[in-house]
């Protein structure tokens, strides 16, 4: 039988160490809403979203209650809008509107966020991809919960420069689109390499044209946890070091298991993945950064961090798998700069630069995520930005991402506020040298060999 | 048989378990097992309790138990088993 010191234990990592499940994603296939008419896409969405997400929030607050733990978000994913829309849409407005009704559905079921404004394009881009890319300004100026990712590249098929160079101008036109709110539509737009089908996390997720009618993704998340367990042992060796993370990281990852499947079967929808990731938010003791520090750093960004960043990554991986058997998604350490208080210290203290956040990136989950930069920083350095940390996911086989902030109107050593959960930034030196002649080549960089490694 | 787990934490004071005791009496929730403790120096108290004979839900139960935490200044938190084994047993 359980005994008092486990439940202490527990409600100690709720209460005190922010353990929580970061977010259940309903992942819907709106494979089935597809018209030739806009109007009539926008109407199929509505219902079909209504259909299997009207239960959503009611469901994780029952959950929430049952086991005292708190599900801070509840989200949607959705089929990648540039299928949904290709047959139906003619111009930007078109898919402009199919982002305002999934704007509108969202905040209709009570979700804060809604994923899978989206496009494909890691080998080539189809009129209707590079309409709906086109289109990312306008829709995510003129919406609050739409989140919209393009996958620009794979190990399998190589980079797509041609959609790295369009997203460059995009990210830049996006953030003039929203520089009244501190270039906010930015922090709603990933651009991917190697993009997973079923990652429950905002803003890359989408539901893969893998993936059955709905699933239930869960996310859980728990960098206190991880702190205060490595508090405990500081000092010893590396392998009581890496038993402390797979050991804590098995248990936050069983809470998700459990809530995944009760929310499943509440909800009448599979089960997908569970991602375990540490997943920071502006909250005091809610930091990968703090991990890293209690691994042993002055600061993130000294020498010694990417070793650390690559341990922590695969004891939680480790971990994580022992506990449930689909672990799926990101699962491992994110390291967003505006999310993440101990990270911010570290920019501001000038012990983290961009490019030893990119060399985090080889070793974790995700990639350059949540950072401002100077507001006049050219579409074609945010290209090449894109481009490198892609060719890192590419050749490493990994998920990469960018999801960079131009500070519209900011220079380095400014702050953008985004609030919530989403954090504030100080602006972040860019390489100044330019890369145009590099990123204004066209077509793809072909994918690497897989013998010779080295 | 679903079990739940009820913790009990705050300052030490009389009458905590005869409170907490006499609710689930009057509304016939079994209790399994009792343990308490000092932790950091709060009382912790922990019951695992069977509702399955009672008339009420978990959720009046949870809600009610909370109210009664409340009037004698103590926190009282009612979760289901599982998450606990999840947590804690393979």
């Amino acid at each position: 039988m359980i005994n008092i010191s486990e439940v202490i234990e527990t409600n100690q990592m709720i209460e005190k160490e922010n353990l929580d499940v970061r977010t259940i994603t309903l992942g819907i296939s709106l494979l089935d809403c597809i018209d030739a008419d806009v109007d009539k896409v926008c109407e199929n969405i509505h219902r079909k979203i209504v259909a299997k997400a009207g239960d959503l929030v009611h469901t994780g607050r029952e959950i929430e209650k049952k086991y005292a733990i708190p599900i801070v978000n509840k989200r949607i994913s959705v089929t990648p809008i540039a299928l949904i829309g290709a047959a139906a849409c003619r111009e930007t407005a078109d898919f402009v509107k199919i982002a305002k009704t999934l704007d509108e559905t969202a905040k209709e079921v009570g979700v804060n966020f809604i994923g899978g404004f989206s496009a494909l394009v890691s080998k080539g881009m189809t009129a209707a991809d590079e309409l709906l890319i086109r289109s990312i300004p306008e829709a995510l100026a003129v919406t609050d919960r739409v989140c919209s990712s393009v996958n620009c590249g794979s190990t399998k098929t190589g980079l797509n420069m041609d959609a790295v160079r369009l997203m460059g101008e995009i990210v830049r036109e996006t953030a003039e689109r929203t520089a009244d709110r501190d270039s906010l539509g930015c922090a709603k737009l990933v651009v991917f390499c190697n993009a997973p089908d079923d990652n429950p996390f905002m803003a890359g997720a989408f539901h893969g044209v893998t993936e059955a009618d709905a699933v239930i993704n869960v996310g859980v998340s728990g960098p206190g946890v991880v702190k205060t367990a490595l508090e405990k042992v500081r000092g010893e060796s590396f392998e009581v070091l890496c038993e402390t993370i797979k050991r804590t990281a098995f248990k936050v990852t069983r809470v998700g298991q459990l809530v995944a499947r009760e929310a499943s079967e509440q909800l009448g929808v599979p089960f997908g993945i569970i991602d375990l990731s540490l997943a920071p938010t502006p909250a005091v003791g809610d930091s990968v950064a703090d991990i890293l520090k209690e691994i042993g750093l002055e600061q993130p960004g000294a020498p010694g961090t990417t070793a650390a960043l690559a341990l922590l990554n695969d004891q939680v991986k480790k971990g994580g798998v022992m506990a449930s058997s689909y672990v799926g998604g990101l699962s491992g350490a994110f390291i967003p700069v505006s999310e993440d208080q101990g990270m911010i210290e570290a920019v501001e203290a000038g012990a983290l630069s961009l490019e030893k956040l990119e060399a985090m990136t080889c070793v974790c989950s995700v990639g350059l995520d949540m950072i401002a930069v100077p507001g006049d920083t050219k579409a074609s350095t945010i290209s090449g930005i894109i481009a490198d940390e892609m060719a890192i996911g590419m050749v490493n086989q990994k998920t990469t991402a960018v999801r960079l902030i131009p500070a519209i109107g900011k220079k380095v050593g400014d702050n953008v506020e985004f609030g919530g959960l989403l954090g504030h930034a100080p602006v972040m030196a860019v390489n100044g040298f330019a890369c145009d002649a590099f990123v204004n080549r066209k077509g793809r960089i072909p994918a690497p060999i897989h013998s010779f490694k080295n | 048989m679903k079990k739940t787990i009820i913790t009990v934490v705050g300052k030490d004071t009389v009458g905590i378990i005869a409170k907490v005791c006499t609710y689930l009496a009057n509304n016939r929730i079994n209790i399994l097992d009792i343990s308490q403790t000092i932790v950091d120096g709060f009382f912790n108290m922990m019951m695992i309790v069977d509702l399955s004979a009672s008339d009420k839900e978990f959720d009046n139960v949870s809600d009610e138990l909370e109210q009664i935490g409340q009037e004698i200044g103590v926190i009282v938190k009612c979760q289901r088993e599982e998450i606990f084994d999840s947590m804690h047993r393979i």
